[in-house]
């Protein structure tokens, strides 16, 4: 079967003050119907970036696509009108944000923001519309949704706006939800809540998940795949199972052993918390013809540093973008 | 009941407002030199002391300061704002008279300059660095600089003499004969270019504001996910972007009042319009101080009622605002 989408060679461009810089270089990537992957790695890897484009909701101006295809169900979008990807936005592809305390307009009720994504695509009325939206906090396990759907964002907690957005982006069951880190910003039993529903709801729907985070526990949660990013490149790509049990990039294994780990006795000698050291190359780093982990990695050797590791394959679902992924 | 509770505080604080305006309105008046009993004298070509002190004691200028205040504001209380001997009437219905006038020129003014600064705005904030966007920049910069009689008198020259196409002064053509309709015509022609006047002050600070408001709320998260949502263009500016953009708007709305009403004073004297500014500037140069007293409770009334009013528009655009004080 098709995959349900599919990233080829993609290269987005930014225009910053010192030039325009490969924020991603040369992505390959693929989803299955019904599929949920992750994408690993620190801020500023092209995480988030890679969402927007699939979105088509580059920074106007300052973001672009410069080569490279974005096929959905065999769709080219790089190429595809404005009217064209409205139509596709929040309805087949959907997309929730890390923001859930400034992700809702402040001067509508929630009511109004789900009923009006059901209007825009589905060609409901106002009545049939707002019906639906007092079904959509309900699935969405908001208590006594009747009287909820008349609130304003403003009267809810974090966890519940997070699970609006979510009813929002579920609303026309999409065949992809984009969840750009929905917990970063909420207490952790809230986290626990958020995660459970949206498993529940990809149970129900088949909705495909591609799942942004920088938390291990959360992919190893979500997903059946992960794809770790580093500076716009993809680093490993693999069953989350096998990736953690074992990475065959040295980045992955980096980020693995930074999770701390909680002792069955406090009496215990603790390990110290590790830590990847050196921080995620600026933009202007980015597009060298070189492994632009190196000058983190414990690894590293001159060839690192002369030229771009390949992506490298490991059976048919893994790959490693390291020249010495096979000694790991 | 919540909301009931803040609108009757916020009317309660408004009358102890105008109660203060007036006590320190009298105080100033009564500091200043001078007083009707010159004018009445200077009129009749000259007086004496004698003569000057019975023209005191007849109009009660000769008793303490604080019973002349005190029978003042028990007069205010009942609307009965003395009487203006200059213009021989009360002053009540000199001001009633004139009023609508200033009205009519003054809301009109404001909502010109908030429609037309709130438009180039928005167009202005879609496309920041566009040509559009600093020509608006130039015009505001232009109109809130430029002095309002100065302005005034350019269009009146321009528009006026040169090119005739508006009426040089006043509010109507009392030779013109006809209907309802031909009357309201006469008067809207008489009003565009004070309109414009006026309004270019305003117009400059309200397009600087709403550009500046709209590029947040274009900028902000909410508008990403109205973006997400696949809304079109229209509905993710429109809907999303400006009714939030609109609250700084009011708020300065509100605040504009008392220099909309001092701006008339200048505006209505450059084209005779009969309205509060030409009496307030003639019954200074009279010192006829009930008449100036008057028109000053007058505009602080008009003030604190629009500043009541803005904060009842702010409730309505902004649900966050509800029922707090």
């Amino acid at each position: 079967m098709a995959p349900l989408l599919k990233v080829e060679n993609l290269r987005i461009e930014l225009a910053t003050r010192a030039g325009v810089a490969p924020v991603i270089d040369n992505l390959n990537l693929e989803l299955a119907h019904g599929e949920s992957i992750s994408f690993v790695g620190e801020s500023g890897c092209g995480k988030s970036m890679t969402a927007l484009a699939i979105m088509g909701l580059l920074p106007e101006g300052i973001g672009r696509v410069a080569s490279g295809s974005i096929q959905f169900d065999g769709e080219e979008l790089t190429t595809a009108s404005p009217r064209r990807l409205r139509q596709i936005r929040g309805n087949e592809i959907s997309m929730i944000f890390q923001e859930p305390m400034t992700s809702l307009n402040p001067v509508y009720t929630v009511g109004e923001q789900i009923a009006e994504v059901l209007r825009a695509h589905q060609g409901l009325g106002q009545k049939a519309a707002w019906a639906q939206a007092i079904e959509l906090l309900d699935a969405v396990q908001i208590p006594n949704p009747k009287s909820r759907v008349e609130a304003y964002p403003f009267q809810m907690s974090g966890g519940q706006r997070q699970r609006v957005m979510i009813a929002i982006a579920l609303a026309c069951t999409p065949k992809i939800l984009i969840a750009d880190e929905p917990t970063t910003a909420l207490d952790v039993t809230v986290q626990a809540q958020i995660f459970d529903l949206l498993r529940d709801l990809r149970a129900q729907t088949g909705t495909s998940i591609i799942m942004i985070t920088h938390d291990m526990g959360a992919v190893a949660e979500m997903s059946e795949r992960m794809i770790v990013m580093y500076a716009g490149r993809k680093a490993e790509e693999g069953p989350v199972d096998q990736v953690i049990t074992h990475a065959r990039h040295p980045y992955t294994s980096g980020l693995i052993s930074c999770v701390p780990h909680i002792m069955a006795n406090l009496t215990e000698e603790r390990h110290d918390l590790t830590e990847v050291p050196g921080i995620v190359p600026g933009l202007s780093e980015f597009g060298q013809d070189l492994c632009l982990f190196a000058p983190r990695c414990p690894r590293a050797s001159d060839k690192c540093l002369s030229a771009r590791p390949p992506d490298v394959p490991f059976g048919s679902a893994r790959s490693s973008a390291c020249w010495h992924a096979e000694d790991l | 009941m919540n909301a009931l509770r803040v609108t009757t505080t916020r009317i309660f604080y408004a009358v102890l407002l105008l109660l203060a305006v007036l006590v320190l309105n009298f105080t100033m008046m009564h500091l200043a030199p001078g007083d009707v009993a010159d004018t009445i004298a200077q009129s009749m070509g000259g007086a004496d002391e004698e003569t000057m002190a019975q023209i005191r004691a007849d109009y009660g200028l000769d008793k303490p300061f604080i019973v002349q205040l005190g029978s003042y504001l028990g007069r205010v209380i009942r609307f009965d704002l003395g009487y203006s001997f200059y213009y021989n009437q009360p002053v009540t219905s000199l001001i009633l008279q004139r009023l609508p006038a200033t009205l009519l020129l003054v809301f009109t003014a404001q909502l010109f300059a908030m429609i037309v600064g709130v438009v180039l705005g928005v167009i202005s904030a879609r496309r920041p660095n566009g040509i559009l966007s600093h020509f608006v920049t130039f015009i505001s910069l232009f109109g809130y600089s430029a002095p309002v009689f100065w302005t005034g008198i350019l269009l009146l020259i321009a528009f006026s003499l040169k090119i005739q196409w508006f009426p040089v002064a006043g509010m109507r053509d009392v030779t013109l004969e006809g209907g309802f309709w031909v009357q309201t015509l006469d008067i809207i022609r008489h009003m565009v270019l004070p309109t414009i006047t006026l309004g270019s002050i305003f117009l400059a600070l309200y397009s600087r504001l709403s550009r500046a408001s709209m590029m947040e709320t274009l900028g902000s998260d909410y508008v990403r996910t109205a973006k997400a949502k696949g809304l079109t263009e229209r509905e993710v500016v429109y809907k999303h972007a400006l009714k939030n953009a609109l609250s700084p708007v009011i708020t300065l709305a509100g605040l504009q009042f008392s220099a909309v009403i001092s701006g008339a004073v200048l505006v209505e004297t450059v084209f005779a319009w009969p309205g509060l500014g030409t009496l307030a500037f003639q019954s200074i140069l009279a010192r006829d101080t009930p008449t100036i007293l008057g028109i000053l409770f007058f505009s602080a009334l008009m003030v604190i009622v629009g500043n009541l009013l803005t904060d009842f528009v702010l409730r309505l655009v902004d649900p966050r605002l509800k029922g707090r004080a």
